[in-house]
């Protein structure tokens, strides 16, 4: 993927820039806002990653300005401030996704990944299917090989979100994020328990698992037949 | 001399007086002038009136009964207390009859109104050194003869000049009066702000102990110095707890970054093979991760403390709060083998953060799954209930733990205060901290009670009326 890093902090640049490059990315990067701006416009991005506070244009600034003639490149905003209601003014002003300073790399790796796929939109999709696993959204019917699976609603839009990236590693923050709309970090293991009873749903009857955990990062969701 | 007129001349209330007096004279001069002029007016608008009809009636008897009977009849007149003026003269002014003995000159040579007062000597009194003034018309008869009819307008002037007395009177006396208010009131005051702004200074040198002057009248000005001492009492403690706060960080941070360096240092020294070095690497990072965590509730709280700009408090459904959250811990509760109980009162509605008070509670379950293990005698049991209570909604966590001596309650609060029984547990010693500046954002507090066996703590809320 593209990848274009704005942010003044040369140490913080420096260690994205190759990290992201370890992790098979193309990154580039630009110091100040009025450069990122430039470049961002310039060349066509995957998925840019904003830093908020920017010499010469600020980046929630950066991202409003861009937002008037682009719509899709999917933005993902860093920043120290971490306060409860900065996450709203950053993604009002335009960003899609929000992390807070100091941050793993492996969640950031992750989200940016799922930024850049979630440009196809298919939110309005209600089937969905990976492998042998099916879900209707509307018929709130969930199936493994033509068998019904009786999921609880939070497991079904844990399920849901699963499928939608699938091959992809959600975070457990992601998952808090995403399905419980939480946007802090319970002391405990809460979303394992319910990744592990949906696990025992999904997987319990089948020889092969589909849901796998990640050391150290979170899940993925594979078709096990490699689809 | 001049200095010091210059330096009095920059306090405010010095300014302000010199300026209402000011305005408040030239209004009182204006409304004395005014008044009094009208009054001088009318009376002699008055007078003219009276000297016209006393010309009217002479005119009546000259021409019925001829010159004779007119000087008979004014000198009959003339002679009548508070008479009005009557002069008879021939051609060249000298006064052949009436009551005036002496008249201004020039008088008797006009002909018609004389407005301007002129001066005039009466018969009757004598040794009158008093200035007589007078209006008067004057005729010319056609032999020649003059004939002047007047008013005495010392009566108007007497009032006037007594009316000028007095306001002039009663101004100098408010004048005086401003100034004693001002000696006594205002330059009480300006010391008084000069104290306040001398222990300022104090305070600005560094002295935190001092506060501003109170004299117990209860004035605006205690009012306000009450206010800024409070101001300073809680700023005192705020910086009291940074500094304890800054302490604990050092201490407690280093322990999990020693680990780290040492971690690090061990597989760098030792002919680690790869699977070691991987291993090694794994636990850096989830050491850094804690430490990232605890990071981020420090910044958690102290953005919490610092007031309710941080998050906007909207009315929210804290029953359906309490659903969302009990179902998030459920599972997890059942999988550590703990009874877990939900009771909840639907609709209750408070003034909150949803984000923020699902972390208090989550922090407050947190809590009872890593201490409240009550042993084989009281088993494993959580209960969470909502319920109101008077005014106020109540967040309630209960176990049958050990419970925490009531000596500690307090203590508990603070930030990396982990109790000595729990200093072997994982954890950052901030989520009770996290949890009391939650309640108190959302202007309710954090109770802890012994359950009798295990902990009680709860969350006081203001109820928000539906």
């Amino acid at each position: 993927m593209k990848i274009l890093v704005v942010e003044d902090d040369s140490d913080a640049a420096a260690y994205l820039l190759r990290a992201l490059k370890e992790a098979g990315h193309n990154p580039d990067h630009a110091g100040d806002g009025e450069t990122g701006l430039e470049m961002a416009r310039a060349a066509n991005y995957d998925v840019l990653i904003v830093d908020r506070m920017l010499p010469k244009r600020d980046g929630l600034s950066l991202i409003s300005e861009l937002r008037s003639q682009d719509e899709e490149t999917p933005v993902l905003i860093l920043s120290a401030l971490g306060q409860v209601d900065d996450r709203v003014k950053g993604l009002r002003s335009g960003g899609d996704d929000y992390l807070t300073k100091p941050y793993a790399f492996s969640e950031l790796l992750a989200r940016i990944e799922i930024l850049a796929r979630r440009r196809k939109p298919d939110e309005t999709e209600h089937h969905l299917q990976v492998g042998e696993l099916e879900l209707d959204r509307l018929s709130r019917e969930v199936k493994r090989a033509g068998k019904k699976i009786l999921l609880q609603p939070r497991e079904f839009r844990l399920l849901e979100f699963l499928m939608r990236n699938a091959g992809k590693v959600v975070t457990r923050t992601m998952l808090l994020e995403e399905v419980w709309d939480y946007h802090f970090d319970p002391q405990t293991n809460v979303i394992d328990v319910h990744i592990s009873r949906l696990r025992g749903k999904i997987d319990r009857d089948f020889d092969q698992p589909m849901l796998e955990t990640v050391r150290g990062a979170g899940y993925i969701l594979r078709d096990p037949s490699g689809g | 001399m001049f200095e010091r007129v210059k330096s009095i001349w920059r306090v405010t209330a010095v300014r302000l007086s010199v300026a209402y007096t000011l305005a408040f004279g030239l209004m009182a001069i204006f409304l004395v002038l005014y008044m009094t002029g009208g009054a001088v007016d009318y009376l002699r608008q008055q007078y003219q009136e009276t000297i016209n009809e006393e010309v009217a009636s002479l005119e009546k008897i000259y021409r019925e009964r001829g010159l004779n009977s007119v000087i008979r009849t004014m000198e009959a007149r003339a002679t009548a207390p508070g008479a009005n003026l009557y002069v008879i003269s021939d051609p060249n002014g000298q006064i052949l009859a009436g009551n005036v003995r002496t008249i201004e000159t020039g008088v008797l040579r006009s002909e018609g109104w004389v407005l301007h007062p002129f001066e005039y000597q009466p018969f009757q009194v004598e040794n009158d050194e008093r200035n007589h003034r007078a209006v008067a018309r004057a005729f010319i008869l056609p032999n020649g003869m003059r004939i002047l009819i007047g008013r005495d307008i010392g009566e108007p002037e007497r009032f006037r000049d007594v009316v000028r007395r007095a306001l002039t009177l009663s101004m100098l006396m408010m004048l005086a009066v401003g100034f004693l208010i001002w000696f006594f009131v205002g330059r009480r005051a300006l010391k008084r702000i000069d104290s306040v702004s001398r222990s300022t200074e104090r305070i600005l040198a560094g002295d935190r102990s001092e506060r501003l002057p109170v004299m117990g009248s209860n004035d605006e000005f205690d009012r306000l110095s009450r206010r800024m001492n409070a101001m300073l009492d809680r700023i005192t403690v705020l910086d009291s707890g940074l500094k304890s706060v800054s302490d604990s960080i050092a201490h407690d941070l280093k322990t999990p970054l020693t680990r780290i360096r040492n971690k690090a240092d061990g597989v760098l020294r030792a002919d680690a093979d790869d699977t070691e070095q991987v291993v090694a690497l794994g636990e850096i990072i989830e050491e850094a991760d804690q430490l990232i965590k605890v990071f981020n509730a420090l910044l958690m709280i102290s953005r919490v403390e610092a007031g309710s700009q941080v998050a906007e408090l909207t009315p929210i459904d804290i029953s359906a709060l309490i659903a969302d959250i009990a179902e998030l811990y459920e599972p997890l509760a059942e999988e550590e083998g703990f009874a877990f109980t939900v009771k909840t009162e639907p609709d209750l509605m408070v003034q909150g953060n949803r984000e923020l008070l699902s972390q208090a509670v989550s922090n407050l379950i947190d809590n009872a799954l890593k201490y409240a293990d009550g042993g084989e005698h009281n088993g494993k049991q959580i209960e969470l209930r909502l319920y109101r209570e008077k005014g106020s909604i109540v967040v309630a966590v209960s176990d049958k733990g050990p419970g925490i001596p009531p000596q500690d309650y307090e203590r508990a609060k603070e930030r990396f205060s982990r109790l000595d029984e729990s200093r072997t547990k994982p954890g950052s010693g901030l989520g009770l901290a996290l949890v009391d500046a939650i309640a108190k954002l959302h202007s309710g507090q954090l109770e802890m009670s012994d359950a009798q066996p295990g902990l009680l703590v709860r969350i006081l809320l203001p109820a928000l009326e539906k």
